[in-house]
């Protein structure tokens, strides 16, 4: 089974993925397989090259070489916005909500996407509640996102890449600067996520990690070091060198 | 301009208040015609049309966050297009109008594929060379357009027997301008009204606040914005039209930085991505020149130090001030 879906049924298939910024091989030959369904965590140190790779699936930054295939088909060279019609999401880092616009507003750029024009507007309403509740926002809808706290900031952030309605939905770093009870209930929502979506997920924070994936991409100096089950990565010596530092 | 808060009202479907302030302020508009003096008669129905200009304005620089600093290509476009397609082709009033609107499409488009290649400073800089080589074409082809002397146009030959007692009234008669200057403004008014209402006006106002956002949603951005850009020149055009037809004027003056500079101030003075903002700016700027001009032939030293002083406390302009401090629900 996993045999099969690694090769046909992948839904993210990366080839010799490559960004250079000048000289620093930032990311560098990543073969990355993503299986339809799959929690996949993307851990490594530092400038280990983490956001530069998501980023490039998204298409925030063009790669120096390589492709990348989802679904199939190469989309290596397609704009971001072409990614987000073919489903695939990414929630930022830094986040970066629409400030100075209300939740609601927020949701609905994300949510109206493929709303019929006439006589969509109740049902873009219903689908932009129906979003912020699902990530406990519900009601905040006449907030501006500004008067947010932090923890409720990336929530919003979250609730825009839901509302995208991908098939991958990358999240890069999103527990950082969440209070433990927070953290708590992110995870159970990423959990909730992973029964309609794919997640990738960029995570320091090694229990998240551990909680949450079903595989574990190890990556160090732009290169893909380890991969295998949390299990399977907390054993690994080369890992625990190179990085959980033990 | 992004990074200024410019709030926008939420979900304001469900909320009167905003479409009866608009209705409202037309209908005052309507009723003004009866009660003012023939000065202000005159003065108003030319607020009117350049508050139409600084509309078109609005949209681009307030609602998409582009700052032009050449509009005034677009007012001209539309002002030579009908202009001189009423004084050598013989148009009537209606196809002139549409032959300059016309024009201002076409302008906007080609200066919009090539000028929104750039952003932020570049943006104004590639505008300005562009309005000012249209400026210069009209001083060349001096032959055609007569440079800065303008052609008066004729256009006593447009009049409409409404039943009145003093007989058929023509196109520059103070009640047609007037309501002609107001179906202008109108028209525009409810454009404005209507799509930012809609959700491409949601995502116009989120590329003012954060493009790099808004093309990881899946928006081709660029189509957006030469959108709004168009859009923003064509309402420009026909605001110049409109002013070339009702004031019989055509003259390379209205193709100048000036005409430029204008619409922007209008717009600072009275709230950028705020509806009725223009309007307001540009009559309060149209009356402090015209008393300031009374007492002083430096009139523009007055106005200059008017706009520092609200600069200084009223940032967002008048109306976008007020949205900020009490009024929340303010499109």
């Amino acid at each position: 089974m996993a045999a099969v879906t690694a090769s046909e049924g992948a839904l993210l298939a990366t080839r010799g993925l490559s960004r250079r910024f000048g000289g620093l091989r930032a990311v560098d030959g990543v073969d990355l397989t993503v299986a339809r369904g799959e929690i996949r965590a993307v851990i490594g140190p530092n400038g280990a090259g983490k956001t530069t790779l998501v980023s490039m699936i998204c298409g925030r930054i063009p790669v120096s070489a390589g492709e990348i295939r989802f679904e199939g088909e190469d989309i290596t060279a397609l704009r971001p916005w072409s990614r987000v019609e073919r489903g695939i999401a990414y929630t930022f880092q830094i986040t970066s909500i629409f400030q100075n616009l209300t939740c609601f507003d927020n949701v609905a750029l994300a949510a109206q996407r493929g709303l019929p024009c006439r006589g969509g507007d109740a049902e873009l309403a219903r689908k932009v509640e129906r979003t912020l509740a699902r990530v406990g926002l519900e009601g905040r809808g006449s907030a501006l996102a500004s008067t947010l706290p932090y923890g409720h900031q990336r929530l919003l952030e979250l609730a825009i890449g839901l509302a995208l309605e991908p098939k991958l939905l990358i999240l890069d770093e999103p527990t950082q600067g969440l209070s433990e009870e927070e953290i708590v209930g992110f995870c159970a929502l990423v959990r909730e996520i992973a029964t309609e979506a794919t997640v990738l997920l960029i995570e320091h924070n090694m229990p998240v990690v551990m909680d949450l994936a079903h595989l574990v991409t190890v990556m160090d100096n732009g290169r893909i070091l380890a991969e295998g089950t949390p299990e399977e990565i907390r054993a690994n010596p080369e890992v625990q060198r190179a990085y959980l530092g033990t | 301009m992004s990074g200024q808060v410019l709030p926008r009202p939420a979900m304001s479907g469900a909320d009167r208040r905003p479409i009866s302030l608009h209705v409202g302020v037309l209908a005052l508009l309507f009723g003004l015609q009866f009660v003012l003096p023939a000065y202000d008669h005159t003065n108003m129905a030319r607020i009117m049309i350049l508050a139409s200009y600084a509309m078109g304005y609005n949209l681009l620089l307030g609602y998409t966050g582009l700052m032009s600093l050449g509009h005034a290509m677009f007012f001209a476009a539309g002002l030579y297009g009908a202009g001189l397609a009423a004084y050598y082709l013989g148009f009537d009033p209606l196809s002139a109008f549409l032959a300059g609107t016309i024009a201002g499409v076409g302008l906007s488009v080609a200066v919009g594929l090539v000028a929104l290649r750039t952003g932020g400073v570049s943006f104004m800089i590639v505008t300005l060379m562009f309005a000012q080589a249209c400026f210069l074409l009209t001083l060349y082809f001096n032959e055609i357009t007569q440079g800065d002397q303008g052609i008066v146009l004729d256009l006593s030959a447009w009049s409409w027997d409404l039943g009145g007692e003093e007989g058929p009234l023509g196109l520059i008669s103070p009640p047609i301008r007037y309501n002609l200057a107001l179906l202008l403004f109108t028209l525009c008014l409810l454009a404005i009204f209507f799509l930012m209402r809609s959700r491409i006006g949601r995502v116009l106002i989120a590329i003012r606040e954060n493009e790099p956002r808004v093309t990881m949603l899946g928006y081709h951005s660029f189509r957006y914005k030469l959108g709004a850009l168009t859009l923003s020149g064509t309402m420009s055009a026909a605001a110049g039209a409109t002013y070339a037809l009702l004031f019989s004027y055509v003259g390379s003056t209205f193709a100048g930085i000036q005409y430029s500079i204008l619409p922007l101030l209008w717009v600072l003075l009275g709230g950028q991505g705020t509806i009725l903002g223009p309007l307001l700016g540009t009559a309060l700027m149209f009356y402090l020149v015209d008393i300031s001009s009374e007492y002083t032939s430096s009139y523009m030293l007055i106005v200059g130090v008017a706009l520092v002083l609200l600069v200084l406390w009223f940032p967002k302009g008048i109306l976008g001030s007020l949205r900020q401090r009490w009024l929340p629900w303010l499109p």
